[in-house]
């Protein structure tokens, strides 16, 4: 008898405290975040994102949530409890959620969206709409949030090429999609733009825009990939590798530093601070700002200002950028400067150097 | 602290006087599996207080989660027999019909392992299959146009069954003529799936466009759902239980299936009785097979309606934990796969109310197996004296090999 009070009272003290937290919190601006596959520890894409919802609750006051999606028919499963939470603002992350993100929107034209990396209009002549692609016109209440990461990576490439002792450099991708291959792209361009100045001829490993192909370890999460990779790229003869495959790269990154037969340019985010261990082999950063742009989106639905439509992450609004490189001499520096006055008023292009 | 909580649970001892009729007896092939699942949820309690959040929240979540809140049926029946208006008394099944759409992959799978199980293999190649049945259903299902419904449907599904039947008919022959291990076998069969997958997405079966996805099946392929959208119930769950039914005929009432039983009590025996030992192996496998391949059938025709590279996060692999719940009987895997399916679908609102990683249902499922697998445990914990080891050990014979 004694413990079944003992029951009960534990019971009505954890009632207690369960309407204790039920009862506030009424009124507060809500953010919920769905993941893409590969977690939101993934210290690359989804982790980044989520940067910009904590920023946000830390700054802005929001309440902040976010869904894991561990396999692809959570997407839908996991926006609609996001949308029977009435939340102001849904972020999605990752263009694979892209037909289901349009597909809620346009059942929900009063709710606002951001998505990560995908924008509307993304029909392609004959595509079933709601199937195949999301949308065939632009979404007032989504906002795409696209990144010209070529145009960092350009950089990226030119200081690459730059600062080779074997005249070889390096990249490979987690999988052949638009959004790993556009890093490899600007890439290819930096390294042939420097040859192109220089009258150098320096080699790029890896990918090969003109043929769209290319090294890829076709996952997103396998250390040992990275590090293969890496041995094999450093047997070719190359000493400085961008991996663009999220947690695969600390492979590489573990490689280089153990051997220090090899350099590493970081993805997505400044790598010496993301893996500040790794400082000391890390050439560069080409940096994707999606946590300032998933920030920005907060901050504008919070303000009444937000707007769908598409934003792109560029150098001049710093969506993109390149981070300090290690060790550049003052020639270099102001070469990557100019490069990047050149890149901002159009006046160098990207596709120019990949014809 | 565990035994204090578990105590009101003594109060029902089981099989003290051990009425030999068929309810005594389904009473005590549920009570571990009950108490292992109790004892799973309790731990599971402890360790979201260890992170220090609220237990009774959490699981008020993932209760409403996986079969809805009551206001909300309230609500929807009101409005329906007020105005005739049904989308109310929708959202208010929107969650149980989730967790029956997460259910219907497990049983499909589960069966599979479970009847693997009953012959004495341990078919770890579930994952695989239910790939390859996926992928070969969606490839029925988009590349076939201008078909009626009524023959198309069918055909895809047959196509996914047999693409999961092959896969499971090659270690089952390799066991058979050679006599190589279905274990090793079965998980290399595993990943030839699914590189080949990625070789299928990224090239032959791509759609157009860049995602490395295949495309959409045509409609006179899909299960039908039975209502609107975003609900996603389908026709397949209905098969599912009718497929779990028919395995069961199969097992307990056909000449055939009384063989493979006996093949996995004792094959020495089976043989000395002039059973065909080998040929049982390579029939179960591909039977087995089939059944994996059902699962991601119905999941493509039924719910995604494309496969992609994240197409499954581990049926095939939680199916082997299922199967042991279930006692490898196929009613029994229809239950487990329905505590799974609602556990997993009631995890999304749980993460999302109350912010428990949905890791946590992982570590749920972990310790139930662990309970299932390791009967003791529960009994010496709920003091159950033990039951004749008659039936036991069949199971765990696919285990050593």
């Amino acid at each position: 008898m004694k413990k079944l009070y003992g029951i009960v009272g534990l019971l009505v003290v954890f009632s207690l405290a369960l309407t204790a937290c039920g009862g506030g919190g009424g009124g507060a601006f809500k953010v919920g975040l769905v993941t893409d596959m590969g977690g939101i520890d993934d210290k690359s894409f989804n982790a980044t994102a989520y940067a910009g919802v904590e920023k946000a609750i830390a700054e802005l006051g929001v309440e902040g949530k976010y869904l894991e999606s561990t396999q692809q028919s959570d997407y839908a499963k996991n926006l609609q409890q996001v949308l029977d939470e009435e939340t102001n603002v849904i972020v999605t992350v990752g263009f694979l959620l892209g037909v289901d993100t349009a597909t809620a929107a346009k059942a929900n034209p009063d709710q606002n969206f951001a998505i990560v990396d995908y924008a509307y209009p993304d029909c392609w002549p004959g595509a079933v709409e709601g199937k195949e692609c999301g949308s065939a016109t632009e979404l007032p209440n989504v906002l795409g949030l696209t990144f010209a990461t070529d145009q960092a990576a350009f950089l990226a490439g030119y200081a690459a090429a730059a600062s080779t002792q074997t005249g070889k450099v390096a990249t490979f991708g987690g999988i052949n999609i638009p959004t790993v291959t556009i890093f490899m792209k600007g890439f290819e361009a930096g390294v042939k733009y420097y040859n192109q100045q220089k009258g150098a001829n320096v080699e790029l490993l890896g990918w090969n825009t003109a043929a769209n192909e290319g090294s890829f370890t076709g996952n997103f999460d396998s250390l040992d990939d990275g590090r293969s990779f890496a041995e094999s790229f450093v047997q070719e003869g190359a000493d400085i590798i961008m991996p663009v495959a999220g947690p695969v790269g600390l492979g590489s990154a573990a490689y280089c530093k153990e051997t220090s037969a090899c350099k590493i340019v970081g993805v997505d985010t400044d790598w010496t601070v993301s893996a500040a261990e790794y400082t000391d082999i890390i050439l560069t950063s080409v940096i994707k700002n999606m946590d300032v742009a998933v920030f920005d989106a907060i901050k504008a639905a919070k303000e009444g200002t937000f707007k769908g439509g598409v934003y792109v992450g560029t150098l001049p609004n710093n969506g993109v950028a390149l981070a300090k490189v290690a060790g550049a001499t003052a020639e270099l520096t102001a070469e990557l400067e100019a490069i990047k006055a050149a890149l901002i008023d159009g006046s160098l292009t990207v596709d120019s150097m990949l014809k | 602290m565990s035994d204090q909580a578990i105590q009101p649970v003594e109060v029902t001892p089981p099989g003290e006087d051990p009425k030999k009729g068929t309810r005594g007896k389904i009473w005590q092939a549920l009570l571990v599996p009950a108490l292992a699942v109790l004892t799973g949820l309790l731990i599971g309690a402890i360790a979201i207080l260890a992170v220090g959040e609220n237990p009774l929240e959490a699981y008020g979540a993932l209760f409403a989660g996986s079969f809805g809140t009551p206001d909300r049926f309230i609500e929807g029946f009101q409005t329906y027999f007020a105005s005739g208006d049904t989308s109310k008394l929708l959202r208010a099944i929107y969650p149980i019909t989730e967790s029956l759409v997460a259910t219907t992959p497990y049983i499909f799978a589960a069966l599979s392992v479970a009847l693997g199980f009953r012959c004495g293999l341990f078919n770890i190649g579930a994952e695989g299959q239910v790939l390859m049945g996926a992928l070969c259903s969606a490839y029925i299902g988009y590349s076939i146009t201008g078909l009626p419904a009524f023959v198309h449907l069918p055909l895809a599904i047959l196509a996914g069954a047999a693409g999961g039947a092959v896969w499971g008919m090659i270690p089952g022959y390799l066991k058979a003529r050679f006599g190589a291990h279905e274990v090793v076998n079965t998980i290399m069969m595993n990943w030839i799936a699914f590189k080949l997958s990625d070789w299928l997405l990224k090239g032959p079966m791509q759609a157009s466009g860049s995602r490395p996805v295949t495309p959409n099946v045509e409609a006179t392929a899909e299960l039908p759902r039975f209502f609107p959208d975003p609900l996603r119930l389908n026709w397949g769950f209905v098969l599912a239980l009718a497929v779990a039914w028919l395995v069961y005929w199969f097992l307990f009432k056909t000449t055939l299936g009384f063989e493979i039983r006996s093949v996995g009590a004792s094959p020495d025996a089976a043989k000395y009785a002039g059973m065909n030992v080998t040929r049982n192996f390579v029939l179960v496998m591909a039977i087995a097979g089939g059944l994996a391949g059902l699962a991601g059938t119905a999941q493509v025709l039924g719910v995604d309606h494309w496969v992609g590279q994240g197409f499954s996060s581990g049926y095939g692999f939680d199916s082997i934990a299922l199967a042991l719940l279930g006692k490898s009987h196929p009613f029994g895997v229809v239950l487990s796969a329905l505590l799974f399916g609602f556990l997993r679908s009631g995890a999304t609102r749980m993460q999302s109310m109350a912010g428990i990683p949905i890791d946590i249902i992982s570590i749920i499922q972990g310790l139930i197996v662990i309970f299932i697998a390791a009967p003791a445990i529960i009994r010496w914990i709920y003091r159950i004296r033990a039951i004749p080891v008659s039936d036991e050990a069949m199971r765990t014979r696919g285990w050593g090999g």
